[in-house]
């Protein structure tokens, strides 16, 4: 099956709920386990939060949430217009946070590499971020 | 969220829901409120949270931090399955004990 959705929303801490139970409802059609269900939004809160946390150090901005159905893979991708990331290999080690201060474990790409299949990280500083989070869900993950 | 401190000198703080970026924030400022003050181990009271992610884990490691200062103990009772999962990846585990019950993780004080 195909279904797109796409939407914006101000990047405000209440919000991550509003992502991860969007992401939840978009991928109810294709029968994830409540393993597959709990692996998905825990992956999107940590892209959000990141988008929330890290893009906008002068204030909030806007993070885009949107999502793919295609077969039995979804595309999640969380984008931001924010400061971007200098160095995306260090962003993604596991620990490494750009704010200690504010009691960031740096598990945040760590746990989506986990919990997905496959992330995609894209980013220019001073434009934005752009994270997409790939995974299969239900049957065999050879099948399509 | 709610917060009672309990006899062994300790703070029981029991969240509900989804334990994000969002709650962490709001239980670290009220947590830290109640440290010192004779309170020195906290038991987090984790049968009613459906939901963590690692902001969760930065806010539990931020009050360990605190309260090994203060010479006590923070202990995890019991925990969901996802929840307890993220703390297993977290290596939370090394230094933090999870225990099945608020009951049990007193009599560990």
């Amino acid at each position: 099956m195909e279904n797109k959705f796409n939407m914006e929303f101000m990047g405000l801490s209440e919000n991550e709920a509003l992502a991860r139970t969007v992401t939840a409802a978009f991928i109810t059609s294709l029968d994830p386990t409540v393993e597959e269900l709990s692996e998905l939004k825990t992956a999107v809160s940590e892209a959000v939060t990141n988008a929330i946390v890290h893009a906008y150090p002068d204030g909030v901005g806007m993070v885009g949430l949107s999502g793919r159905i295609c077969g039995k893979k979804v595309y999640i991708t969380v984008s931001d217009t924010g400061i971007g990331i200098d160095d995306i290999e260090r962003a993604r080690e596991p620990l490494y946070t750009g704010k200690p201060e504010q009691e960031r474990s740096g598990l945040g790409f760590s746990i989506m590499e986990s919990f997905c299949d496959q992330i995609d990280v894209k980013s220019k500083c001073g434009s934005g971020t752009v994270v997409t989070l790939i995974k299969q869900i239900g049957g065999n993950k050879g099948e399509e | 969220m709610n917060i009672i401190e309990t006899d062994k000198n300790a703070l029981l703080v029991t969240p509900e829901g989804e334990l994000d970026h969002h709650l962490a924030g709001k239980m670290r400022t009220e947590i830290d409120k109640k440290l010192g003050r004779g309170i020195i181990n906290i038991i987090f009271d984790f049968s009613h949270l459906s939901f963590m992610d690692s902001s969760g884990i930065g806010m539990i490691m931020g009050r360990y931090k605190r309260i090994q200062k203060l010479g006590g103990r923070v202990i995890i009772a019991a925990p969901k399955p996802q929840v307890k999962r993220i703390i297993e990846m977290s290596g939370l585990l090394g230094i933090i004990q999870i225990s099945p019950s608020v009951k049990q993780a007193l009599r560990k004080l």
